[in-house]
């Protein structure tokens, strides 16, 4: 079989061209989802197709298997048009065992295809997983959905005979023939797939031969089976032209870092304590140390934020990576770069809460931490990304701010983000904005607190400067001296220097972009991971023939300076979240509108779905 | 030293490091010693003052940095280790000290303590230990000892306290001293080697509040108390103290300290300090009195990886490995595709 010289042979079965379709891969946390999933990923990006992509994995490292709460999957969308979202409901599902089946059967749309490991389903996984029968007998899962009942565990170590590998060994190959079946399935490219095991499994052969195997013989499966009567098809979307990059959203972040570092020369301290779902830019960036990076991973939040702050105090890029969790530790350290007036960045990935939460999975609800979760009046600008691709850009964009305005920046990513990958068009590094850093090296006239006009920003002055030594330090300030003051009213005025410095960051923000009409019934506002299901929705809706349209906000604080011009423009606005209603909040205070929240807080993307039901509601209520 | 680019072109003197701040401690504070101490020093040091910084945190001690005219960061309370390590790994060439208190460093700031002496930071840290917090108007401290009546333990208090140079000494410090805020050329003495060191060092000062804790080192500031109580500790020589007429030493035997009559015991019996024997130097910083004296100098010195030099040579061998970093070749790096 390993001799097959045809990747791809050619479909001989019919096929069928979808415009899009949801795949959904589901079972152990140790059967190899995760890289299955990433793997079909890259296929359908060869194929050319639009793609989002969704990670879903337990907070246990290695949870007993079979278990429900061990099942690690991971879902993507991919269309020859335009894809926002890892999609709402499952075309396809495939369940390497009966937990996996269990947790997510309820996705499937009616119909949709099923395929099920039947080795899998045995007693003892039966029992973990709650099945007091074996739903493989259950007529109704024949009967509802297009049910593949495979046993691909013994299909994978039959073709593996003659392997000197043992039955543990050949087992784990079983998640590359479920690849290769869907592949065929869908008729995706395995070359990449085939490429990548070469690559990864260099220094063993045998484990290679076997995985390839398995792919192949999973692909030849789907063809010669009887089982199945068609495949399907998904052209190639329609992109803008360029080299593309599958790109997950913290991997963007530590680029986005390592943009800014070449582009200003300056040596980059990260400080960093592991947190669920921020750490992997901590190894990304762990990797790249000829960028000047240098990551310390300090003995708490607390430590990686201080770090940060005594880097920025010498005139590197200080930065540091946390979820909610970690920010709340961190608001003393940021609070402190607020009066010291120095630039950092933090980045929150965050996750489901309060307290230790959800770990791995997605929330918006860190706005108001973010906007006010520091004593007395501290502001910082904060922004969010809109896609996984779009951290790169935010990352870069916060260094740039921070340093121009001597400002923290918080950036509120989420897991989603962090962990979703889509086709990346690769920019050209160029044509990213410059980043205006300059030193004070004048003695004559300097004082720590004189500020620059445009910008309220106060001298960043290196220590090893000749005669510019100067004290600074978290108690307050004389206005333009920096000694130590306790007059009333400096401090009223420093206060309202401090939050003058945020706002005037404004003037960095572009003319909103309206997706719809510039006025009408309904102005949808998003910010931060729910761009792509926002979009998706607003554009059903218009297809529908609805009056709405959608804007995004990458920048949260300051707001765009358009923003309250254009929030009036419709009869109703609804901003949906992940959370219980922050942005809302703040749009209503901020400028007397009677906006209206859609808000679930389930740990899992909005679905489009309900949004467009949403939309359709305050249209209708509203006639 | 080799930190600075620039040698000193000037000869300083200790006004050259006095800042034009009014300072506010009390009158009668042990602090006003130890900052015209480290004044006094710093033009020894041979490092242009624009390379030195002095970091701090909260409390009184912390006020420190706006009376150098150095640079200078009174930062957030306990967090001043942390903040000095980050500035260490972004700037290796400055020479950073950390001025800190008991309740700064060991009890807020106990966690970044322990964690910039194991790494081994390269930074003089002096912690100035009046065994009582006075800037919050006179609890007790970590350092207080058990059954201490103050502000918030009226009936005394119920916490064992740390011993700051065995703390430093268990977590892997590599320099670790005492000195006494009264003993000033005992304190210059001990500070210039302090700052000599490669890596991090740790100097505990003694040191007197007299609003909230008057004398709570008095045996050793007393002139007769003094010579009963202070043992003077030199690397290589035998640990001896009290009066010249009737001169006492320490034996060790096995992990356990004994107080002799010097006269009484052989000279090769007597403990002879050996500052890179770590193990006996905890023994030493242990010692409570009575029936034992405090020791004070230098504890312990051994040589140890500096935590920025390796950070900074695995910057060098990733840019030697594999070249100077390029974004737009990382971008494009591993699985790319081409739409036309």
């Amino acid at each position: 079989m390993s001799q097959s010289t045809a990747a791809v042979p050619a479909a001989t079965k019919p096929r069928r061209i979808l415009d899009r379709a949801v795949v959904r891969f589901a079972g152990d946390s140790g059967d190899g989802m995760q890289l299955t999933g990433e793997q079909f990923t890259t296929e359908a990006a060869w194929a050319g197709n639009d793609i989002s992509t969704l990670p879903n994995f337990p907070a246990e490292i290695r949870a007993p298997a079979g278990t429900l709460f061990g099942v690690s999957s991971f879902q993507l969308q991919f269309g020859s048009r335009r894809v926002y979202t890892p999609g709402d409901r499952l075309d396809c599902l495939v369940a390497m065992n009966p937990a996996a089946l269990k947790v997510h059967l309820s996705d499937l749309k009616e119909g949709g295809l099923l395929i099920l490991n039947t080795s899998a389903f045995e007693k003892k996984n039966l029992d973990r997983a709650g099945y007091p029968a074996n739903p493989l007998d259950d007529a109704a899962l024949d009967q509802r959905y297009r049910t593949h009942k495979i046993d691909i565990t013994r299909l994978t170590i039959d073709a593996l005979t003659g392997l000197p590998l043992n039955a543990k060994e050949k087992d784990r190959c079983k998640n590359f023939f479920a690849l290769g079946l869907v592949s065929w399935i869908y008729t995706r490219p395995i070359e990449p797939t085939l490429d990548w095991i070469k690559k990864r499994f260099a220094k063993n052969a045998d484990v290679a031969e076997a995985n390839t195997r398995a792919l192949k013989a999973g692909y030849h499966f789907g063809e010669t089976a009887e089982i199945f009567a068609e495949c399907y098809g998904v052209e190639p979307a329609e992109m803008a032209p360029g080299v593309y990059r599958s790109m997950t959203g913290n991997r963007a972040l530590a680029w986005g870092i390592l943009a800014a570092a070449q582009r200003t020369g300056l040596p980059v301290v990260y400080g960093a304590y592991p947190i669920t779902p921020a750490s992997d830019v901590l190894h990304e960036l762990s990797m790249h140390k000829r960028f000047h990076v240098r990551t310390f991973q300090a003995e708490d939040e607390i430590a990686a934020v201080g770090a940060i702050v005594g880097a920025a105090f010498g005139g590197a890029i200080g930065l540091c990576a946390t979820s909610g969790p970690g920010l709340a530790l961190k608001s003393e350290g940021i609070a402190l770069a607020v009066m010291a007036e120095l630039p950092i960045v933090v980045f929150d990935i965050q996750r489901g809460g309060p307290s230790t939460g959800l770990p791995t999975k997605t929330e918006q609800a860190d706005l108001m931490q973010a906007l006010y979760g520091r004593n007395s009046e501290c502001p910082v600008v904060v922004i969010a990304p809109a896609t996984p691709g779009d951290c790169f850009f935010i990352a870069y964009e916060a260094i740039r701010i921070a340093v121009k305005y001597m400002v923290p920046v918080i950036v509120l990513s989420d897991g989603y983000l962090a962990n979703g990958a889509e086709p990346w068009l690769i920019p050209d590094p160029k044509n990213l904005p410059d980043i205006d850093v300059r030193f004070r090296t004048e003695p004559e006239g300097f004082h720590p607190y004189a500020r620059e006009e445009a910008t309220l920003a106060r001298p960043w002055v290196r220590p090893g400067t000749p005669g510019l030594e100067h004290r600074i330090g978290g108690l307050e300030k004389q206005d333009v001296t920096g000694n130590v003051s306790y007059d009333p009213d400096n401090h009223d005025l420093m206060v309202r220097l401090r939050a003058e410095k945020v706002r005037r960051v404004a003037q960095e923000i572009p003319p909103t972009t309206i997706n719809g009409p510039a006025g009408g019934d309904l102005l949808v506002v998003g910010w931060g991971g729910t761009y792509g299901a926002i979009t998706a929705a607003v554009e059903e809706a218009q297809t529908a023939g609805k009056s709405v349209a959608s804007i995004h906000l990458r920048h949260l604080c300051p707001l765009p300076p358009d923003l309250g011009q254009i929030l009036r423009q419709y009869r109703r606005v609804l901003v949906p979240e992940i959370n219980s209603g922050q942005l809302v909040r703040v749009l209503r205070a901020e400028y007397l509108v009677d906006a209206v929240g859609f808000n679930r807080v389930r740990g899992v993307p909005l679905a489009t779905q309900d949004i467009v039901d949403a939309i359709n509601q305050l249209v209708e209520s509203n006639r | 030293m080799s930190t600075g680019t620039n040698a000193p072109q000037v000869r300083y003197t200790k006004k050259d490091f006095e800042s034009d701040q009014d300072v506010r401690w009390c009158p009668g504070c042990g602090d006003y010693a130890i900052l015209s101490t480290v004044q006094k020093m710093m033009p020894d040091l041979g490092v242009p003052r624009e390379n030195i910084v002095f970091i701090s945190g909260i409390g009184c001690s912390s006020r420190f940095p706006y009376y150098m005219n150095t640079y200078g960061f009174h930062t957030i309370h306990g967090r001043a280790p942390a903040i000095a390590t980050g500035l260490r790994l972004a700037r290796p060439d400055l020479k950073v000290f950390v001025v800190t208190g008991d309740g700064d460093g060991l009890s807020i700031g106990g966690n970044h303590m322990l964690h910039v002496l194991r790494r081994n930071v390269n930074v003089t840290i002096l912690l100035f230990n009046n065994r009582i917090y006075g800037l919050t108007k006179g609890q007790y401290s970590p350092t207080s000892e058990l059954g201490k009546v103050t502000k918030s333990t009226p009936m005394g208090s119920t916490d064992r306290p740390v011993n700051p140079c065995a703390f430093a000494l268990g977590v892997g410090a590599t320099f670790v001293a005492r000195t006494v805020d009264r003993n000033i050329g005992h304190m210059e003495e001990t500070l210039k080697r302090a700052a000599a060191h490669r890596g991090a060092a740790f100097v505990e000062i003694l040191q007197n509040c007299n609003i909230y804790n008057d004398m709570a080192w008095g045996i050793l500031y007393d002139r007769e108390s003094k010579v009963e109580h202070e043992l003077r500790v030199e690397h290589g020589k035998p640990l001896l103290f009290g009066p010249a007429d009737a001169r006492k030493g320490l034996v060790l035997d096995g992990v356990k300290a004994r107080v002799v009559l010097a006269s009484e015991v052989p000279a090769d019996r007597l403990w002879v300090h050996d500052q890179a024997d770590v193990a006996s130097a905890l023994v030493l910083a242990n010692l409570a009195t009575p029936p034992f004296p405090v020791p004070v100098g230098v504890l312990a010195q051994v040589e140890a990886p500096i935590y920025e030099d390796l950070i900074a040579d695995q910057e060098k061998r990733a840019v030697s490995d594999r070249g100077p970093g390029d974004i737009a070749r990382l971008l494009t790096s591993g699985d790319t595709w081409t739409i036309r």
